[in-house]
Parts: structure tokens; sequence; C-alpha cells
């Protein structure tokens, strides 16, 4: 019988990986179209304690996953299509490795859902934004995550070997949902009729051949003899849609290299992002660094800059914060969030991605690299409190920070016990708040903030467009909607630290599911639905005994004996 | 701007070095002195013999001058701080208590201090026009007395409001001068506190039974691990003893009076004598003790529960009590009614802290009712003064459902509609105490239903002008 881990005696993840060193992928370029072949270690989980057999996956498999679909979209400019398939015989995928779903503490699943997710949502994205269309070579038994995984590609080619099907069993065998999209997907955008979704999603055995097709679960079944020509084919057709630059225009991509980071006890650095924690209070203070001067007057200058571009270097390593936070960092419930700059070079920067994420593909990269690193903040099940105070950045694109947190605080004025002379917070819009990094209900920050309803005609969101470009003050901040409080010095402290405190008496789980509620406003879109509807419904599932009770479903998958329910309907 | 904030304000929380405090009480202030000028003491005078608390030591805290009220000093005082001083209960006993509002109670704490702070203003409100009927200078001295403290113990609270709690603090400190005692619109929260004192019997017995409520208020708040309130409810219980004073007083003189009328004329009906009759004063007894006592809430109180537990509000004389301090074990007994017959039930003690509360109040009340059949006694006469049973009229808690007489009989609505003119003052009752109330102004001068005091304030005879009028 396994047992459950501890949260505190599981191991900190970390989020780096490099192909060189993949143990369960093998990244195969070849011309416009890569080759992303799932070849699993089986005895190379992240952590102890099972194996990963039939081509089954962990975090780890994931981190991987994660790692190389962002090298193909900044690396390869080249690379059109990507053909996802496994290196196993008969075996595509079979999904989350069950014995580490049973064994993991109820935090480590939900963390590794979200994780996948955002993956599964990334790849998407690099479809629909970066010319880089991700296509399913279903050539063994997709069962489960596996199947989930084929899902989030354009198109799903199965092998018809007479064995090789696609299903989703976790409902029948497992009593849990598939959790990575699974049942969203399969109507949302593959317009599976729902009754046979029903069908599809209680049988075990899934579907094969023509059923599969007719039943649009997969785009089309190949025979195996032709299989190899047939997937390169399809392939070549989807990469030929692509607007990325050609191969022989030249375009290089630009290396990602290893994140630089120093890690204490009591916090994370790195050079534009830094983390300081305060277990005491249960929270930490992120402060995001602005750029210094030196922006790029011309879009070779980003080329060359590479990752040391600031818009990419201070996004991944925030990304690489909010992962590591969100999987290592449980009982720090409260993100303070701080900027550190100068606006004008904040918004020099952002300029450069306005003006070129049109026309070229690395500075598109980033913009949606950001925009996917805003939506992690939305779905981070944690407090967030913008702090804006004097020599704060929260300009444009930065502001984006401010806008997807919980509340947001602004400092009237100067501190008086400060002797330092400057220029009272200020914040800026820019067009960039007004629908370049949208969030996953399809709305701008701002839009979801004043969200008007269906019927909304515009005028609000109008009015605010004639505020961009210049400097806002606390006061007026605050009269526009756009912080929550402006508090001047002599509050400040006091009602900041009071805030804090009482954030963090109240109840976790209220909390994540109150924001959870709070950000995500009017329109559903899948994306949306997945969080919210998908993944919550599961995260209860999850708790329930029939899941991961002793006789729950989950525990007892393997051991020979059945799971005892409790019939009741909740 | 160069303001000597010791001067304007008397205070020993270092008002002249915190400009936050400054800022809130510099556009506070204005608005309490428009409220003092509106909803404050009617009479015009020039000026009162008042003691003014100047510092928090032996001498400071009471400095007696004329002054004219208006420009009252109300200071900001809190008792000494004990470093050392630990959570004496709850969960969090041992630890050292708070010097600051910790974010997680700052809702509770900042409700507390609001119901405290509420029933301050609202007797001045209340008392507003009493000074037009008042028996002697003596009586008018002590009722603006009562005022300008009921005033500083505002004070005391949006001090708190201020220091402590932000911007939140500021908006309640506000609110606490926008609700008025017996407004339609903004009601004082307390409902006791809404209805007007309308004659000096009621004064006396407000004083006696109500402002005795907020002593043990006081007392339980005196406890708090938050200790800037603990400090500030500390020095006002110093100050609340005098307003005991005044009804202690103020009743043994009207039971001095009457009884002295009752053998002169050999008769308790004195009414036509222009005294109050013995029967009169125990209706206004059982009336003041009743609805006083409703203001501990129901015997059972889960808020009350989680105050203790969490540290905000610990029982009279906590630290003199002999139990573990955290009660999640022990168990109390409440009184109650079931099937027509008083009882009692066994509840966890921490679910029983107003009934706890409420039984140290009955006993201290007592004290009074001997005092005051002492003088009957004396006085050879057989009528003795009572408390009435502590079900008798209540409109809050396990009792309201029920009728109880005076001496504890559970009766029937028709039994209590055909006997409540008894025990409870009359329209008629309360027609001849009002007719009895005309000012008497002139020094040494004292009103016909009640007897002078035995002596002055502060060493100063009765004869002493305590009021000038303007």
């Amino acid at each position: 019988m396994t047992t459950t881990i501890e949260p505190d005696t599981t191991p900190a993840v970390s989020f780096d990986a490099d192909p060189a060193s993949y143990k369960h992928w093998k990244l195969d370029v070849q011309g416009e179209v890569a080759y992303l072949r799932l070849d699993i270690d089986e005895d190379g989980g992240i952590v102890p304690g099972y194996e990963l057999k039939m081509n089954s996956y962990d975090l780890g498999v994931d981190i991987e996953l994660y790692d190389a679909t962002q090298r193909l979209r900044f690396e390869y400019p080249g690379v059109h299509a990507v053909v996802l398939t496994s290196a196993k015989d008969r075996n595509f995928c079979a999904g989350a490795n069950i014995r580490m779903l049973a064994q993991s503490s109820h935090p480590w699943k939900v963390n590794f859902c979200k994780f996948t997710n955002e993956t599964r949502n990334g790849i998407e994205d690099a479809s629909a934004h970066s010319g880089q269309v991700y296509i399913a070579a279903v050539n063994g038994t997709a069962a489960g995550g596996g199947y989930e995984m084929a899902l989030a590609c354009e198109e799903i080619l199965l092998i018809d070997d007479n064995s090789s099907a696609v299903s989703l069993p976790e409902v029948p065998l497992l009593g849990v949902l598939p959790g990575t999209g699974g049942l969203t997907r399969v109507v949302d955008k593959r317009r599976v009729r729902k009754d046979r979704a029903d069908v599809f999603a209680t049988k075990s055995e899934g579907a094969r051949g023509k059923q599969a097709v007719e039943w649009k679960l997969v785009d089309e079944v190949i025979p195996k003899r032709n299989w190899d020509e047939t997937v390169a084919e399809r392939a070549a057709t989807a990469a030929a849609r692509s607007n990325r630059p050609s191969n022989d225009s030249g375009a290089t991509g630009i290396a990602l290299t290893p994140l630089q980071r120093e890690e204490t006890a009591d916090g994370i650095t790195y050079e534009h992002v830094k983390a300081t924690f305060d277990r005491g209070q249960g929270l930490v203070e992120i402060t995001v660094f602005g750029p210094e001067g030196d922006v790029p007057d011309t879009v070779d200058r980003v080329h060359e800059l590479g990752a040391d571009f600031w818009p990419l270097a201070m996004t991944r390593q925030l990304d690489d914060l909010i992962l590591r936070l969100r999987a290592n960092e449980l009982e720090l419930g409260t993100w303070v969030i701080r900027t550190e700059g100068d606006v004008e070079d904040a918004l020099a920067f952002e300029k450069v991605i306005e003006d070129f994420s049109g026309s070229d593909w690395l500075v598109n990269e980033i913009r949606h690299y950001f925009k996917r690193t805003l939506k992690r903040l939305d779905v981070t099940s944690r407090s967030l409190i913008a702090l804006i105070e004097p020599g704060s950045c929260f300009a444009g694109a930065l502001l984006e920070l401010a806008l997807a947190c919980d509340r947001q605080y602004m400092l009237d004025g100067l501190m008086e016990d400060n002797d330092e002379e400057g220029a009272p917070a200020q914040i800026v819009l820019s067009a960039s708040n007004f629908g370049t990094f949208p969030m996953s209900n399809g709305l701008s920050r701002l839009g979801s903030r004043f969200w008007g309803g269906p019927d909304d005609d515009g005028a609000a969101m109008a009015k605010l467009r004639q505020e961009t470009s210049r400097r806002i003050e606390a006061a007026e901040a605050a009269e526009l909607g756009l912080v929550t409080e402006a508090f001047d010095d002599i509050d400040w402290e006091d009602d900041i630290r009071i805030m804090l405190e009482e954030r963090a008496s109240l109840s976790p789980d209220a909390l994540t599911g109150m924001e959870a509620n709070h950000r995500f406003v009017g329109p559903e879109t899948m994306e949306s639905r997945i969080f919210s509807r998908l993944t919550a419904w599961q995260n209860w599932i999850f708790v329930r005994p029939n899941a991961s009770g002793p006789e729950g479903a989950l525990r007892r998958y393997g051991t020979g004996r059945k799971a005892e329910f409790d019939r009741k309907r909740v | 701007m160069s303001i000597d904030y010791s001067e304007k304000i008397p205070n020993n929380v270092d008002l002249a070095g915190d400009r936050k405090l400054q800022r809130a009480l510099e556009s506070w202030q204005p608005n309490f002195l428009n409220w003092w000028k509106t909803m404050g003491p009617a009479v015009p005078t020039e000026d009162v013999y008042l003691r003014t608390a100047v510092a928090v030591g032996r001498e400071g805290w009471a400095h007696f001058d004329h002054v004219a009220m208006e420009e009252y000093r109300w200071g900001v005082f809190l008792a000494e701080r004990n470093t050392d001083r630990k959570i004496a209960f709850g969960e969090q006993k041992g630890q050292p208590v708070w010097q600051q509002v910790p974010g997680e109670y700052r809702a509770d704490l900042q409700r507390l201090i609001v119901i405290q702070g509420d029933t301050e203003p609202a007797s001045v409100e209340q008392q507003r026009r009493l000074g037009e009927t008042a028996p002697s200078l003596y009586d008018l001295r002590n009722l603006f007395q009562v005022n300008v403290e009921e005033g500083r113990h505002l004070w005391a609270m949006v001090y708190l409001l201020h220091a402590f709690f932000g911007r939140g603090g500021r908006d309640e400190a506000e609110a606490l001068l926008q609700r008025n005692s017996g407004d339609l619109d903004s009601p004082r929260i307390l409902g006791a506190f809404n209805e007007e004192t309308p004659d000096w019997l009621s004064f006396f017995m407000f004083t006696y039974f109500t402002d005795r409520d907020g002593k043990y208020q006081l007392g339980t708040l005196k406890e708090s691990a938050f200790d800037p309130l603990s400090r500030t409810c500390e020095f006002m219980l110093k100050e609340e003893s005098h307003h005991m004073f005044v009804g202690t007083t103020g009743v043994d003189r009207v039971v001095t009076r009457a009884a002295e009328l009752t053998r002169q004329y050999d008769t308790e009906e004195i009414g036509p004598h222009g005294g109050i009759p013995l029967d009169v004063i125990q209706k206004y007894i059982n009336f003041h003790y009743s609805v006083s006592l409703d203001l501990f809430g129901s015997e059972q109180s889960t808020n009350a529960a989680n105050y203790f537990t969490a540290g905000l509000k610990g029982r009279w004389q906590e630290e003199r009590r002999k139990d573990d301090h955290v009660l999640t074990e022990n168990s109390a007994k409440i009184d109650l009614v079931r099937d027509g017959v008083l009882t009692q039930d066994e509840v966890p003690a921490l679910l029983a802290l107003n009934s706890d509360l409420r039984t140290e109040y009955i006993a201290d009340c007592e004290n009074g009712l001997k005092r005051w059949n002492r003088v009957l006694e004396n006085a050879g006469l057989d009528r003795r003064l009572y408390l009435p049973h502590l079900g008798f009229n209540r409109g809050v808690g396990l009792f309201s459902e029920h009728h109880i007489t005076p001496k504890g009989d559970v009766v029937g609505p028709d039994v209590w509609e055909a006997k409540k003119d008894c025990w409870l003052p009359t329209e008629a009752d309360k027609t001849h105490v009002r007719s009895l109330m005309k000012p008497v102004y002139e020094p040494g001068k004292i009103a016909s239903w009640i007897a002078p005091p035995t002596k002055g304030i502060n060493d100063k005879p009765f004869e002493y002008e305590y009021v000038h009028f303007s």
C-alpha cells in the first residue's frame, strides 16, 4: 500500500530543463518539421515511489515538455509544425502515472494538474499565435492524459492497427476526471456530441478506427504501412500554412540560456526579479525590476540581445519564480507584488514590443510569453496584492502585473520620513492594457475589471483609453478605479500591515475559491472553462474519499481490489 | 502650524510627536466640539467647577477648577504601561500582549471599541436637557462632570480608532458623532441608549445601573490582550467610579428624603408632600435594573466565547479567577424557564461568559440596595427596597419569552398585564416625578424631593457656587 507523501517531505521542484539532459523526450528537428517523441524513462520519476510504465508521465516529464515547447518557439524560428508522437512501440502515452497520483498529497496533485494544463494551453497558443502547428501522431494507445496531450494539438492522427485506441478511462477506472482538459476539449474543441462524449468518457477501452473518426475523436486513421509518410505529409501541409520565417530566410533562433538565480532559505533572487520570503507572515514580497536604459532601437538589436533582452529575461525569471513558489512554497499564501524602475524606460521597451510584434517572430514570441506568464498569475491560488509606491514602474505591460492582482494599493504622495526626494508613485496606461495580453476569458485585465456585461457599449473602456500615456497619481488612480485604495504616508504602513495580517488569517481554501471567482468575469472560453469547471471539479473529487480514501478508486487501482464507493450523490 | 498639543489635548500618548494622531484628531476635534455644542448640555453656563485629567499619576488625574465647558480639555490618557504584561486568558495565554492590532482581529477589536465608544456620547445626548431641572448646583455640577467625562471616554475610544485602525478607524470615529441618541435615521447602536433620560430619578438610576454595566464592560476590555485598549479602559474605570458615586448617592438622597417625608407625614403617600414615594422608587429600580441586564446580551453567546478565546475580552477580574483561563473544559450554569418553571442548564463555560459577567454585576448592584435599606432602617421604616428577579421584564435573552414577577414567579400574560403597573413606573408615576423637576439654581438650596449631600466636591461645602450661569 502506498502512503500519502506529506507536502513538507516533498523535495523542492526545479523547473530547469535542457534538451541535452532530457530523460523522457527526444527532440528531432527536420527542416520545417520538428518531431517531439515521448520516450519515458521508467525509472526517471521526479520523486521516488513509482515506475513510469507504459509511457506514463509525472511532473518531471511535463517540465521537459514545457521546456521543449518553449525552445521550439524561441530557438527554432524555422520550425513550422511540431509532430507530437511516441518513441515507444504501440504505446503513445498512458497519461499521468496512477501510482504517482495515488501517493501524492492533494497540493501536489493540484499543482501538477495546473502546470500540465498550462503546458497544454501553451501548445494551443503556439499553434494559434506562433505559426507552429502541433500535430498529434498517435502511433499507439493514447489513454487518459495521453489522449489529452493529443487533444491539445490541432490535428490528431491515429494509427489504424486494430488495437491502438484513444480513451479517457479516468471515470470508469480511477473515479476521477480526465482533468487536463480532456472532458472540455472533447466537446468544446472537437465538437463531439455530448451523448457520445458521455459514452466515450465512461468506456474504459475508448474508441479506435472508423468509430473514432466518426465520433470526431480523431481526424484521421492511417494504416500502419503508410504511417510515417502520411504523418510527414500532414506536417508539411500544416507547415506550409505557417507565417514563421522560412528556413531560407536566414532567421536564427535565440538561445534560452540557463536561468541564473540565487536561492536561500529566505528568498530567490534573479537579475530582474526578486522574491523575499516572510514565513512568519505567510507572505512573499516579489519585486520586478524594470529595465535600465539601453532601449534597442532596431529589431536586430533585440535579436542580438536574445535572452538578455529585458522583457524576455524578466518574463523568464518571473515565470520560473511563479512556478517555484507555487510548487515549493505552499504556506506563503500572499504574494505582495511591487515594481521598481524608471517609468519611461519601461514604456520604451514596451514600445519595441508594440511596434514589432506584428512583424518580427521573436518579438511576437516575447509578447505571447509575457501573456502566458500573466495568465499563470491569473490562475495562481495565492492572494495577489500590488503595492504601488514611489520609484515603481507599473506602466503599460508592467501595469498588467498590478491589474492581475486581487487588490492594488497606491501610496498617495511620498513617505515623509524618507529623506530621498522624488516623484510620488504613478501608473501609466498604454495600448498594452487594452488587449495585448488577454486573460483566459478573452478580455483584457482592464476589460475584466470594468466588465459591463454583454450589452456593454464600451464607453467606460473608451474613456479609459483617453487616459493612456500620461502619468496618473494615486488620488486620480483611485478615482478612475484603477487601484483599490490610495493611502497617504500616514496611513500606509498601518493599513497595509493590518490588511496583510487580516488576509493571512482567513481560510486559505475559501480565499482560493473566492479569488478564482472574482478574477474571471464575463465570457467563458474553452481555456477558462478548463480552469473554472474541469479542474475545480477535479480538485473536489480528489479530496473525496471515493477517490483518495483508503478504499477509493485512485488508491485501490492496481491492488486487485475493487473500490468501495459511498453511493450518495452530492 | 505650532500647536501646543499637550496644552490643548492633555495626553500621555506623545501626541506632539505623533503626526498621524495629530492629523486625525485635528480633523476630528472640530466635529467633536460641534457635536458638543449641538448635542451636549442645553443649559448655558459660563463655567463649571470640573475635574480635569491632566496626567495619569495620583496627582494629575483629578485636577479641579472652574472651566468653561466648551474649553474643557478632553485629554487622551492610558494607564501606565506594564512592559511585562502577558495575555491572561484564551488560546494565546502567556504570550506577550499586543502593542498593535493584529490584522486577524482587526474587525472584532474595531467592533468592540465602536460599541463601547457609541455608548459614551449617547448618554450625553440622553441627558442633554436634564440641567434645566437640576435640584441643586451641586447636582448640576455632577451632571456636567459625568457629561464631560463621557465625552472624554469617547475621546479615548476615538484615540484607539485613530491610532491603530488606519483609515477604516477614522471613518468609524466619524460615525460615532453622526449617530445620535433617539435619531430615527441614525440611532445609537444599543437600544437602551436611544431612550431620553426624562428626569433626575431616572438619571440617578441610569448612573447607578446602566453606567455600572459600562463599568463591567470596561472591566472585561481592561483584560484585553490588545494592550492600548487595556490601558485605556483601566484609566476610564477610575472616572467611571465617579459616575457610580453620583448614582449611588443620588438614589441614597432620594431615599433619605422619602424616608423623612414618610415619617413626617406618617404615610407612604408622600407625593402630595413633594416627595417621591418609596413604592415609585422601587418601580424605577425594577425598570432600570431590568433594562440594564439586557445590555449583557444573550446568556449563551458564541461571540463572547470567540472574543475570550482570541484574547480580546476577558472576564471580570480575570487574573484573580482560580481556573485555567482557557475554559475549554469547564462548564457553567445558566438560568432559564423550562415548562413554565425556573431551572438551570449546564452549558460550556465559554458560551456562558455573558451570564458570568452579569452575575458579577448583579452582586455589585446589591451593595447599593444594602446601603439604601440602611437609610430606611435608620429611619425606623419597615419597608425595604430590593432587586427584582433577573428574569423580570427582560427583552433580551432566555427570559424575554416569559413573564416573571419581581419575586421570581413565572406567570401568564394575563397576570402580567394585570399587575405590571404595580411593578413598573406608570404614566401617573412618571408624571408625578416630572412635576417635581423644578430647577433650584441658588447656591446651598435644594429641591423638595431630595436630601442634600453629606459633603461637597473636593472638600468644598454644599453651598459652594459650583456653576456660574452665563
